[in-house]
């Protein structure tokens, strides 16, 4: 598997397709626990990030998560901007100079972003926030091989395993045991950016 | 005399100009300056406005950051990274009442690390 710009734009651009037809869905999953915003925010930063990246003419995908970067953390607002801004920042910076990221470049990239997505926001696996798809997608890179149903499975399971837990980290820790049950909408972003990471991947299988 | 600056980010604009004016009523040489919402003046916080509003307060001593909620916090030190020319500090501290403890000391003439000590002491 290699991905090259062209795929990295496109990765937006179905995390962008998902993102709108979720929004309503994501900012009704902020509303009980959060401040019922995400949907919108997200929505917002993402459409402003594929209008830039669709006017460039990039020589490397370090590049188009560079200028990615900086339009989420100038235009979400809320707690998902310097959140998703630094990932995509540190993994530009980790996938800097290669005109095609393979496995295993592709697999530094994201676990560069989840080491900026921690210390961004000073949490761990298991408080109920987006690190609990960021991590097990991270470790499931690592184990070397992959497959976009494997992702995918990964993924859901993860969500899954989310929604159970109580959130310790972000708005929703204010409202301890009432978390549980509830799905975080930052684990649901997530969620469909790396549907959309899957379905880029699907293309090279 | 130059003075530590003072930024106030909050995710409401109307929170920070009201926190303003009641400083304002009491200092009134100290540079304070406000990041509140998004650019488009909705509830959220712009890593560009605080960019701004700490450029706007350093006047060479340094800026000192007060913040509402964890993620005014996180575009906070987005902001700080990108500006590493001037001196930054985020202080966890109470948004009211530090800020207008730190407003007072930098009033006195003191520099970042002792107003940043000063409100730390207080709460």
């Amino acid at each position: 598997m290699e991905l090259g710009v062209l795929d990295i734009v496109k990765w937006f651009e179905l995390s962008n397709e998902k993102i709108q037809q979720n929004k309503d869905y994501l900012t009704s999953l902020d509303r009980p626990i959060g401040d019922g915003d995400h949907g919108i925010n997200m929505a917002r930063g993402y459409q402003e990030t594929v209008n830039k990246i669709n006017t460039v003419d990039y020589a490397e995908p370090s590049a188009v998560l560079k200028d990615a970067a900086m339009v989420l953390l100038s235009k979400v607002g809320g707690a998902s901007g310097p959140l998703y801004g630094t990932a995509f920042l540190k993994m530009s910076v980790a996938v800097k100079g290669m005109v095609v990221l393979n496995l295993r470049t592709l697999t530094g990239g994201l676990a560069a972003a989840l080491a900026g997505i921690k210390q961004r926001g000073k949490s761990e696996l298991g408080e109920k926030t987006m690190i609990d798809i960021w991590g097990p997608v991270v470790d499931y890179f690592t184990k070397g091989e992959i497959s976009s149903a494997g992702l995918m499975e990964i993924v859901s399971s993860a969500l899954e395993t989310s929604k159970e837990t109580m959130a310790t980290k972000g708005r929703a820790a204010y409202f301890k045991e009432k978390s549980i049950g509830h799905l975080d909408p930052g684990s649901a972003s997530s969620f469909y950016i790396f549907e959309a990471l899957a379905e880029v991947i699907k293309e090279k299988e | 005399m130059d003075y530590v600056g003072i930024v106030l980010v909050s995710h409401s604009p109307k929170l920070v100009e009201g926190l303003l004016d009641i400083i304002r009523q009491v200092i009134h040489d100290v540079p304070i300056e406000i990041a509140g919402g998004t650019n488009e003046m909705e509830i959220g916080t712009s890593v560009e406005k605080i960019m701004s509003a700490i450029t706007a307060a350093n006047t060479g001593k340094g800026v000192l950051v007060f913040y509402d909620l964890g993620s005014a916090k996180m575009n906070a030190e987005v902001a700080l990274e990108m500006l590493d020319s001037i001196q930054v500090k985020i202080i966890d501290a109470p948004l009211v009442e530090g800020a207008y403890v730190a407003a007072v000391e930098s009033n006195m003439g003191k520099s970042l690390d002792k107003v940043y000590e000063t409100v730390i002491r207080e709460f």
